[in-house]
């Protein structure tokens, strides 16, 4: 009512009508625009991925799911993905087994254990691993890291070869095997592992951390009782961003491995293959069809990291109850 | 069982930064201390230097003495992860571990010590619980979220979890400012009983707080802002609210500054 006595422009206020700014309609406009943005995009690829999939898979003379070798373009075409999904699964292990432990040992350091005048030197460092283009990772692992692990590969197959993993079925080929790209990888993803569990490392609340002092822990015991629980889920989280660039790691594995349509356990053994190898190394000489069933291959990849995604959401829902977020 | 606590010129640092200057007084034991005085007078960092939680933050360091009976906290080659088993910590706000059910809150400074025996820590645990006052209101949910409690259990909680591990002294650093007042009778409550067998020690905001809980009661102060905080005086409770020697004393409790 003030309204109306000061501004006679304004109509007095009719019941349940709210007045809008222009600004207001204008960004609700925007907002609502881009959203709607991106689900149209997101809704043309997947129907045009689908499509040209399904064309590729309906074609198909092997099985799609359980065909070792690649030839899309021979007629008849028989392609399959198994030896791909083993591959990209094998190495995103390795990678993880690798990656995590130290990843988190290092945001550990970072946030707890060094000195400040170390740590944020330290934390530069990681972050400068993390700008390093993944061609040039590639190049480094295919020129210096295949030769210098020839050593550690003949070591793993005299004293495990007996567990068949390791096992080296020619000792005098080249380290080129998923084993080798799984530890690149490792080296890839572990700034993502890092820096993302340092941040919630950070945000622990003091009060936990002296909570656990007060009781007598010890610095390792205060990391156990109160971190480590509560950057649980954070971690998870990080291991999954990192996951997610090891199945999707393009350049450096096509670089490093020597791809051959064997599926084997003998993981030192210079074979084998990933999704995004095998696109980057047919893709340019494939016809229509070897394109379209490339692209069919991307789509299983797209669905196992999607899997993953959801499998990590699972762990972190079911113990929300618990996690630091209530406190 | 419960300690002598005799501080002789304790001075406390922030880096280059004074904030407690040249204290001495004795606690003794079985009994409840107040500690009183405007903000920044240094009586929570006071506290804080008597389990060496001071030094936890960075730049924070401590001269002089604390003795416990006859053993100083501060002598070479004292372990501060064995001062602090000895004397336990309330905080201001409740600090539950939000991870861990109620249980195990409560069983996490044993677990610590290497009591894993089941059978011993539901003893320990329930005897903790109930010499907390909480035991009735937990008891059919021991395996639910610690951080699930109203505040006020909350605060019981921790209370509990200092308790379990059997300390001979127990600070408390405003333990009900965070609570509702409903809240803060059952620890005011509680804290009557505790001092059956604990020291204890406790900095308060509230005047009449420490009127009711406290045997004897310390007045800090300090001089003016960036001046290190100072004891002030140190007497039986009555004697400091009904008749205080030092004109400062009676200035604060009554309201007239601070």
């Amino acid at each position: 009512m003030t309204l109306s006595t000061t501004n006679t422009t304004i109509p007095p206020p009719k019941a349940q009508k709210v007045v809008t700014q222009p600004g207001d309609r204008i960004f609700l406009g925007l907002s609502r625009g881009s959203g709607i943005l991106l689900l149209v995009i997101m809704a043309a690829i997947a129907i045009f991925l689908t499509v040209r999939a399904v064309h590729a898979i309906s074609h198909d003379h092997g099985n799609f799911l359980s065909t070792f070798e690649w030839n899309a373009d021979q007629t008849p075409p028989v392609f399959g993905i198994a030896v791909l999904a083993y591959g990209t699964i094998i190495s995103s292990v390795i990678a993880m087994v690798i990656a995590v432990p130290i990843g988190v040992g290092i945001a550990l350091f970072i946030s707890h254990y060094a000195p400040r005048r170390l740590a944020s030197p330290l934390a530069y460092l990681v972050d400068l691993l993390a700008a390093v283009p993944s061609i040039v990772y590639g190049l480094w692992g295919a020129i210096y890291l295949v030769p210098n692990l020839q050593g550690l590969n003949l070591w793993l197959n005299e004293y495990l070869g007996w567990t068949g993993i390791f096992h080296k079925t020619d000792p005098s080929s080249s380290a080129r095997s998923l084993f080798t790209v799984g530890i690149l990888l490792a080296i890839m993803v572990l700034p993502i592992i890092t820096n993302v569990s340092r941040e919630v490392f950070r945000q622990v609340p003091k009060a936990h951390e002296e909570a656990a002092l007060a009781l007598g822990a010890t610095r390792w015991e205060v990391i156990r009782m109160a971190v480590l629980p509560f950057a649980r889920s954070g971690i998870i989280s990080a291991s999954m961003l990192g996951l997610g660039r090891a199945l999707g790691e393009t350049m450096a594995v096509a670089i490093v491995l020597s791809a051959s349509p064997q599926l084997t356990i003998h993981l030192l053994d210079p074979a084998g293959g990933t999704f995004a190898q095998n696109i980057a190394a047919k893709f340019g000489e494939a016809t229509d069809f070897g394109r379209d069933a490339l692209i069919a291959s991307g789509l299983v990849l797209f669905v196992i990291t999607l899997l993953v995604n959801g499998a990590a959401r699972l762990i972190i829902a079911r113990r929300k109850e618990y996690s630091g977020a209530n406190a | 069982m419960a300690k002598r606590i005799d501080v002789s010129g304790l001075t406390a640092y922030y880096g280059n930064h004074k904030a407690i200057d040249d204290i001495s007084m004795t606690i003794e034991p079985r009994s409840v201390t107040a500690f009183i005085g405007p903000s920044g007078c240094g009586k929570s960092t006071f506290l804080r230097t008597l389990n060496r939680m001071h030094e936890v933050t960075p730049g924070g360091r401590v001269e002089g003495k604390v003795m416990l009976d006859d053993e100083n906290l501060y002598a070479v080659g004292v372990d501060p992860v064995a001062v602090r088993r000895t004397v336990g910590m309330v905080f201001q706000r409740p600090n539950p571990f939000p991870t861990m059910s109620i249980y195990d809150n409560v069983a996490a400074g044993l677990r610590l010590n290497g009591t894993a025996k089941k059978q011993d820590l539901d003893t320990i645990v329930e005897k903790s619980l109930k010499g907390a006052n909480l035991w009735n209101e937990v008891k059919d949910r021991l395996s639910k979220p610690g951080a699930g409690l109203s505040g006020g259990q909350q605060q019981r909680l921790c209370i509990a979890r200092a308790i379990a591990v059997e300390p001979k002294v127990l600070l408390m650093d405003e333990p009900c400012s965070a609570l509702d007042p409903i809240s803060t009778l059952a620890v005011e409550d509680l804290i009557g009983e505790l001092k059956e067998r604990f020291t204890i020690v406790i900095v308060t905001h509230n005047m009449q707080q420490a009127a009711r809980v406290s045997d004897r009661t310390a007045f800090f102060n300090l001089a003016g802002v960036g001046q290190p905080g100072k004891l002030v005086e140190i007497d039986d409770t009555e004697r400091i609210f009904s008749n205080p020697s030092v004109q400062a004393t009676e200035d604060y409790i009554s309201g007239r500054f601070g």
